[in-house]
């Protein structure tokens, strides 16, 4: 690990006895882990760069237990860090080793699914995906669909606002939360938002979504179900150029139509994921597009066709409509697949997550090539089109002196060029340990306290995940960050798109 | 008290540090359409008119950045002709106090959470929010949030700013998610359904494939549902929805005209006779219960937003209205009120103790001078909560 964390506090490390001692009045015995090998598996997320066994993990089963634990820790000046299913890209969930680790796994309820208010509460421990399973008979789902949505909890989907290929029509996570019920550090237990729409003062819970952990530990979720489109259709497009991939998605908004999904893929990410998934993607096109439309039938045989047309004005030269379910999911199998397609052209591989004004996406593009040349080092596109937000995959060899710090360099120069054509650090993915220090590229100091006080406000001692979203001081010259070494993910069964 | 009226963010750090030298408090205020919810306030006004303007607008980006004095009818003239809209259909406030449209402001807009009857489907001002410039109550410009439709990069200091009522920080910039606006409407109604029932339709149609955007009950007895999009899709759903709806009744479909004002009336509260009037947040299954609690108080009302908000009016204060909304699981916030109920009242919902508390720092962190507390909202300030 090579990312400077607070210093472990030497009085909280010498009272490591106690802490345990303390935590297992709490909680169940076996409920704490304090075996050195027991701590191994929690000690990081999914940004395996950054590994740092915590010093014990904690997991309650209750509320009331969320909140013991917190009291204590607070009286008692200890640090925590909660983690769900520990699947953060950004290292929301990094354990500290003067820190209690907090985990919310047992928290696995669905609690209640009223259908006529279109409502599920379920606790925090949940995976998004058994949400949508759970409602699914009535036909219903949750719309937010990040691409680990197998493994992710819903607790984490509130800390990190995930997305999803879905978002420009059913937006983030905060967009579909209608309450927590959320354990501050000193223990106090509150509820935020509810079953109704808006808040009676300030809106609290829409700063609580999104705030990977620094505000308050989520016990229980109140999201939105939406009735299941009737059908959805996508078309494959193959363009000269990004150029026109872009004027392509540009018109269809322009024109009304904000589809499903819409999502780009440059030439090097094509032939990967072609090569990898063999789905017939065209290999002479500079660009390609998959762009997905959901409703009812009408709608959707609609959209298809003026879509294909607006596709046609700006010179596509591949132009295939899904007819069937089938069809539809061979389209999305090579973008699905694209990671760990890029992730065969070399032994590692670094993925980034800034968002751009689409309008300058050629110009960032070509500007990427170019600094492609100047590290030697070959970068593969995926894109969520309709939004923005690039997910640049830089290629290195972890194994060859330097290579990493160069991709790491490299990656801090496309976020600082998401930044300067008026775009942001991070679209989906989280600040965590990952680019807190480059959140002065994006806001100055005064931005920044501002920030930080809303933090005080809830957590005066700041002992609730430290070293997470504000930048250290001290920091050190060389930082990891979402490294993939011979495809080997550190949840090699969770999809990542 | 005097008015001031900055024409830069400079400006309104000056006038911050100007009110902290002499004492008293600031009230920002855009258009002063909402001028009459609270408690009358001692307080310097902080008039944002003059901080008005387009910024940049590129309707294929789905942004729109102005100055928070922008009056709220130009941008909507602005967007509407490149057949977009804002999509959380805030309206003016004027009306409602039987005063002439047109004074909202964007920012004022922003500041009190106004969404209309879309809000189901589309969201809120909080949704539509994308970033800000703001000074807050130490007299420091800060940005957050961004300029692009997706970014989780630090807190989302946008949805706290919204719906704060000016009590955090005087917004001088925003930055707002616009969205097309959906190529046809069509509104559908079925008569003569009580609350009950009412919310009871309102809920199976949210919930089914008929997409509808939007579902009220108009004062006068009408549950509205209406569809928007394009044709081919409205005309499919028009064979739909009345088929999910079979059971309530029969559905006519309504005259455009007819429609838009049972829209603009549900959307914001309007048309309700009596001197008092609530906006009441309920979970929709809710709803006929308030109401039948409040029936001896002889209430007007209607719905909106499949019943999650309830809009009543009454003669007076004596009913037990935040009683009705805590039993359901909801507040009430007064909006119209007589002066006397002003300064006895306050506007927003009483909130548990530990959320008031965090609140209260909140605010403190933001302002910690109490700049802003102008006394509008009735006694919760808490000066120096750290």
């Amino acid at each position: 690990m090579s990312i400077a964390m607070p210093i472990p506090d030497a009085s909280t490390l010498k009272k490591r006895a106690t802490i345990i001692a303390a935590m297992r009045e709490i909680v169940a015995f076996d409920n704490v882990i304090d075996d050195i090998d027991a701590l191994r598996p929690y000690e990081s997320d999914g940004l395996t760069a950054y590994r740092q066994p915590p010093m014990l993990v904690v997991l309650p089963e209750t509320v009331e237990q969320v909140s013991a634990v917190l009291r204590w820790c607070h009286r008692e000046a200890v640090r925590v860090v909660p983690r769900g299913s520990g699947t953060s890209l950004s290292g929301g969930a990094l354990p500290l080793a003067d820190a209690v680790l907090l985990g919310l796994g047992k928290f696995k309820k669905i609690i209640e699914v009223d259908y006529e208010e279109r409502i599920a509460v379920v606790q925090p421990g949940v995976t998004n995906l058994a949400i949508t399973q759970a409602v699914e008979g009535r036909g219903f789902y949750y719309a937010p669909d990040p691409s680990s949505q197998i493994a992710c909890s819903i607790g984490g989907n509130v800390a990190e606002n995930s997305g999803g290929v879905h978002c420009l029509k059913y937006g983030l996570t905060t967009n579909n939360v209608l309450g927590v019920e959320l354990v501050l550090m000193d223990g106090e237990i509150v509820r935020l938002g509810g079953r109704h729409l808006d808040p009676a003062g300030l809106d609290l819970l829409g700063v609580v979504v999104g705030s990977e952990g620094l505000l308050g530990v989520v016990t229980e979720v109140t999201v939105r179900i939406l009735p299941k489109p009737q059908t959805a259709r996508a078309i494959l497009l193959g363009f000269p150029d990004a150029e026109r991939a872009g004027a392509c998605v540009a018109q269809v908004i322009a024109e009304g139509i904000i589809p499903a999904g819409m999502e780009m893929m440059d030439k090097p990410a094509i032939h990967a994921a072609e090569a990898f998934v063999n789905v017939g993607y065209p290999l002479d096109v500079g660009a390609l597009l998959i762009v997905e439309v959901d409703g009812p039938a009408a709608e959707c045989d609609h959209l298809v066709a003026e879509i294909d047309r607006i596709a046609g004005e700006n010179d596509a030269v591949t132009r295939r409509v899904s007819n069937n379910d089938q069809e539809r999911l061979s389209f999305w199998a090579g973008r699905k697949a694209a990671f760990p397609a890029v992730g065969r052209l070399a032994p590692d591989y670094y993925c980034m997550d800034g968002t751009i004004p689409r309008r300058r996406l050629p110009e960032v593009l070509s500007r990427m090539e170019q600094l492609s040349e100047e590290y030697g080092l070959a970068v593969a596109n995926v894109f969520h089109a309709g939004d923005g937000n690039l997910h640049p995959l830089i290629l290195y060899d972890a194994n060859k002196p330097g290579e990493l710090a160069k991709a790491e360099e490299f990656g801090n120069d496309i976020l600082r060029l998401c930044v300067e054509v008026g775009g942001v650090l991070t679209g989906e993915h989280g600040v965590g340990v990952e680019k807190r220090d480059l959140m002065p590229e994006m806001y100055n100091e005064i931005d920044l306290e501002h920030q930080h006080r809303l933090k005080s406000a809830f957590d005066p001692l700041l002992l609730l995940n430290p070293g997470k979203v504000f930048p250290q001081l001290h920091r050190c010259a060389e930082m990891g960050r979402v490294h993939v070494h011979g495809g080997q993910h550190r949840f090699p069964e969770i999809p990542r798109f | 008290m005097t008015e001031i009226n900055p024409q830069s963010p400079q400006d309104v750090c000056d006038a911050i540090a100007d009110a902290k030298r002499d004492g008293v408090r600031l009230e920002i205020r855009g258009g002063g359409s909402k001028s009459l919810i609270g408690a009358p306030r001692e307080a310097r006004t902080l008039g944002m008119s003059a901080m008005a303007g387009v910024v940049d607008y590129d309707p294929a980006e789905l942004v729109l950045t102005v100055g928070a004095g922008t009056p709220l009818a130009q941008i909507e003239q602005l967007v509407a002709s490149e057949r977009q809209m804002l999509a959380f259909e805030p309206f003016d406030h004027g009306p409602v106090f039987g005063q002439a449209a047109g004074k909202a402001t964007i920012g004022g807009v922003i500041a009190a959470g106004v969404a209309g009857s879309g809000r189901v489907t589309a969201g809120s001002a909080r949704d539509h929010l994308l970033g800000f410039t703001a000074v807050s109550g130490r007299g420091e410009t800060f940005v957050a949030g961004g300029k692009v439709v997706k970014n989780v990069t630090g807190f989302d200091l946008s949805k706290l700013v919204t719906s704060s009522w000016g009590r955090l920080a005087a917004i001088t910039e925003l930055t707002l998610k616009v969205l097309p606006k959906p190529r046809t409407s069509v509104t559908l109604g079925i008569d003569g359904l009580d609350c009950s029932n009412s919310c009871a339709a309102m809920a199976q149609a949210f919930g089914s494939n008929a997409e509808v955007s939007a579902a009220a009950r108009h004062h006068d007895g009408a549950t509205i549902f209406r569809l928007t999009g394009f044709e081919p899709s409205i005309a499919a759903r028009l064979v739909m929805l009345p088929k999910v709806l079979e059971a309530f009744g029969t559905m006519i479909a309504l005259d455009p005209d007819q429609a838009d004002i049972f829209w603009r009336e549900t959307g914001a509260g309007l048309a309700l006779k009596g001197d008092v009037l609530w906006c009441i947040h309920v979970p929709p299954r809710q709803a006929a219960n308030v109401i039948a609690r409040l029936e001896p108080f002889s209430p007007h009302w209607s719905l909106d937003w499949g019943g999650a908000r309830i809009w009543m009016s009454l003669d007076s204060g004596e009913a037990p209205v935040r009683g009705a909304a805590e039993a359901a699981g909801g507040h009430a916030m007064l909006i119209r009120a007589p002066l006397s109920m002003r300064q006895a009242i306050p506007v927003q919902h009483p909130r548990l103790a530990g959320v008031a508390a965090l609140e209260a720092r909140v605010r403190r962190a933001f302002d910690p001078d109490c700049i802003f507390e102008t006394g509008r909202f009735l006694g919760e300030e808490v000066a120096h909560a750290d």
